[in-house]
């Protein structure tokens, strides 16, 4: 009897010397579906690894929206997580706020600065520290084309604008819908901005978007812009208020539609029915943006904790967020691109080779730029206000020279 | 022994104050103190946290000159009238085609009583469906073979807040009826008898005898109905969250948005201040008339 007790004691204590310096980690995040949760378990087994435990914090729901205001209510009661999925702007305003911790320890180390393209690192960092670790990157400006439906209308598949308008009428009087689409907002603010950045050029993107030029918001530029946005109204068949980007998806994959305009998460859909890349369907830059590159990326915001040994957990799972191993594993489960520069290709398809090589060719040339309408390039409520204005002006007859003015002012009012 | 009867007598008479004080104190603090909290954040400059730095009307100025909040609070006053109207008229008509003595009486009650069981959710859900023009009613006519019928009321954002109307009103307009179904009942039937020896016809009845002697039951419904309106929140989220654009907009879901997910919390709290006046609006005038016909 005693000496069970002292076994059991001594277990106990070799079992505590070797968790000494393992802590726990409460991710909140809101990666719930199928091929994302399988994502999220990689890097669940990597931590735990390392002997560290994860305890899971899923917040299901609208894009984030219901993980926000959870992670509101915890944050405010002083008892954030240790990570939270993040987007862009997010970041800098929890960091003002003064919740993120500092992962500059962590960041020089491993060398991110030479591992992320500036853009990207830039969100990254508040006043020159990193506060969060990036994930992925998804292309947004992609164009998704059911080549059966172009040979059907005998039709090349558009690289400009101006010949995406020129196809509509071959194409519906083949009894194909042109463009698949959504009439949600933010899908009408992901048209937009593949047309803006198309039409406007970078710089141009830029400016209007980023840096929110009010010269640039009121352009003649701006108003030919919104003419061939609206010009896409004829693309569109009458249904489309409302729908799902991803029922759009599948109208592109059985031929009812002939292309989409939509990240590369589109590409999860058509591998899921079973279609290859490059026959079954087509993965171009949108009209007129070969050369440059709309990011969304998904990173992980670390908050400040009192703990020392979640503070070491939480540095080990910045770390591994960014270490090869994780950055293969979750993009090809999820069907996003590595954020971390100079990885093997070989284990991706051809959607994403491309995504990759054009990824590291614009971040040289400064045409990488944030995509506003996933929130990497503005903050919550300028992306609120501009997304009103475009999508009410898709889904009213608001003439182009009235919605410039409107969307400049929209602009300054949020600020 | 004598004291322990005026324990037990202080006990009774304190106990429904004692049993009340919880109850009590979570409504005014969860109801009437969150909205002073909300009044009184609606004239900071919250983003996406609480933050004390006072800034006036300027809230409510950004939100008068809000295009979207002016389509959302247009939108109410169209809904919410038509909403009112058309439940009154439809279920004071049920309640009366049912008042007439018929067979099945408490089969038709439940039927027309049913939808009210449902979650606007699930109304908003169904009769996305059916407005759909490529899946709903345009799509059936056409098969039956007109060609050319068009029902696209959910897909033209100048039309789609008649969508909300008829979904709320095939909702709520039961519920009309169950209300003035129960004060017909009540309506002392002598009167009636009395008219009808005098040779009034049966509309006439109706119309000068009947409804007026209604009137609190017109006061509640109205007061019920205009609520429903000003809150309604799920309806146009499941029906057409929001769309065309923003066209279909009602102010609570102008005061989420904004709240809630778009880092403007003052706004978004002047908002809901303007929706509580909405509300004040209508009270005021109904507790008004309430109170002074007690003392009467």
């Amino acid at each position: 009897m005693i000496k069970t007790k002292a076994a059991i004691a001594g277990l106990a204590l070799a079992v505590s010397a070797v968790v000494a310096n393992a802590g726990e980690v409460e991710v909140l995040h809101y990666w719930t579906s199928g091929g994302e949760a399988k994502s999220v378990a990689v890097l669940k087994d990597l931590l735990t690894e390392e002997g560290h435990s994860w305890k899971d914090f899923a917040v299901a729901g609208g894009a984030g929206e219901a993980a926000m205001t959870v992670l509101k209510s915890r944050a405010v009661s002083g008892n954030p997580p240790a990570a939270a999925q993040m987007k862009g702007l997010d970041i800098q305003e929890w960091a003002d706020l003064g919740f993120l911790a500092n992962l500059d320890g962590v960041a020089t180390k491993a060398g991110w600065d030479k591992l992320l393209p500036k853009v990207v690192s830039d969100i990254m960092k508040f006043e020159g520290k990193y506060v969060a670790v990036p994930v992925n990157v998804h292309r947004v400006n992609w164009l998704w084309a059911n080549p059966a439906a172009f040979a059907k209308a005998g039709v090349k598949i558009p690289t400009t604008w101006q010949e995406m308008i020129a196809v509509g009428p071959k194409l519906k009087a083949a009894g194909i819908i042109p463009l698949a689409h959504g009439g949600q907002a933010w899908q009408d603010a992901t048209l937009f901005e593949a047309i803006a950045l198309g039409m406007g050029g970078s710089e141009f993107y830029n400016k209007a978007f980023v840096a929110h030029d009010d010269a640039t918001l009121r352009s003649a530029k701006m108003v030919d812009i919104f003419k061939t946005f609206k010009a896409t109204r004829d693309l569109i068949d009458a249904d489309s208020p409302g729908r799902d980007w991803n029922i759009a998806t599948s109208m592109v994959i059985n031929g009812t539609a002939a292309m989409q305009i939509m990240g590369d998460w589109a590409k999860g859909e058509f591998t899921a029915a079973g279609k290859v890349p490059g026959t079954d369907f087509i993965c171009a830059p949108a009209p007129q943006t070969e050369h440059q590159y709309t990011f969304n990326i998904d990173s992980f915001a670390m908050f400040g904790l009192d703990s020392k040994d979640s503070k070491v957990a939480q540095d080990s799972l910045a770390r591994l967020i960014m270490e090869p191993k994780f950055q293969e594993a979750f993009n090809l489960n999820k069907g996003s691109i590595p954020v971390r520069q100079g990885m093997n290709e070989t284990p991706f398809d051809s959607c994403a080779k491309a995504s990759m090589a054009s990824f590291s060719s614009t971040a040289k040339t400064g045409d990488l730029v944030p995509s506003f309408a996933h929130g990497m390039a503005t903050t919550s409520s300028a992306l609120g206000a501009i997304s009103d204005v475009i999508t009410n002006f898709y889904n009213s007859d608001q003439s182009a020279d009235e919605v410039v003015v409107k969307l400049a002012n929209a602009v300054k009012a949020s600020m | 022994m004598a004291n322990q009867r005026r324990f037990t007598d202080m006990l009774a008479d304190s106990m429904p104050k004692l049993v009340l004080a919880p109850s009590f104190l979570i409504v005014m603090v969860c109801i009437y103190g969150y909205i002073l909290w909300t009044v009184a954040l609606s004239f900071t400059k919250s983003r996406m946290l609480p933050q004390w730095k006072f800034v006036g009307f300027d809230q409510y100025t950004k939100l008068v000159n809000n295009d979207r909040w002016a389509v959302s609070s247009e939108n109410l006053v169209v809904f919410g009238g038509l909403f009112i109207i058309i439940c009154l008229v439809i279920g004071i008509g049920m309640a009366i085609l049912l008042d007439q003595k018929i067979r099945q009486e408490g089969l038709l009650r439940t039927i027309y009583l049913y939808p009210m069981a449902i979650s606007f959710i699930v109304t908003g859900t169904a009769w996305k469906w059916l407005l759909n023009p490529s899946m709903g009613i345009e799509k059936i006519v056409r098969e039956w073979g007109f060609e050319d019928f068009t029902f696209d009321w959910l897909v033209n954002s100048e039309m789609v807040v008649f969508c909300l109307v008829i979904a709320a009103v095939w909702q709520s307009s039961g519920f009309v009826m169950a209300l003035f179904l129960a004060g017909l009942r009540g309506v002392d039937s002598e009167m009636i008898k009395a008219a009808q020896l005098d040779g009034a016809s049966m509309p006439t009845i109706y119309r000068r005898i009947i409804l007026p002697s209604l009137k609190p039951v017109f006061f509640s419904a109205f007061v019920i109905l205009s609520h429903i309106a000003i809150k309604s929140f799920d309806l146009v989220t499941a029906l057409t969250g929001g769309g065309p654009g923003y066209s279909s907009d009602l102010p609570a879901n102008f005061m989420y948005a904004h709240a809630f997910t778009r880092s403007q919390m003052g706004l978004g709290a002047a908002s809901g201040v303007m929706m509580l006046g909405g509300v004040l609006a209508i009270l005021i005038p109904y507790l008004y008339s309430e109170l002074r016909g007690k003392k009467q």
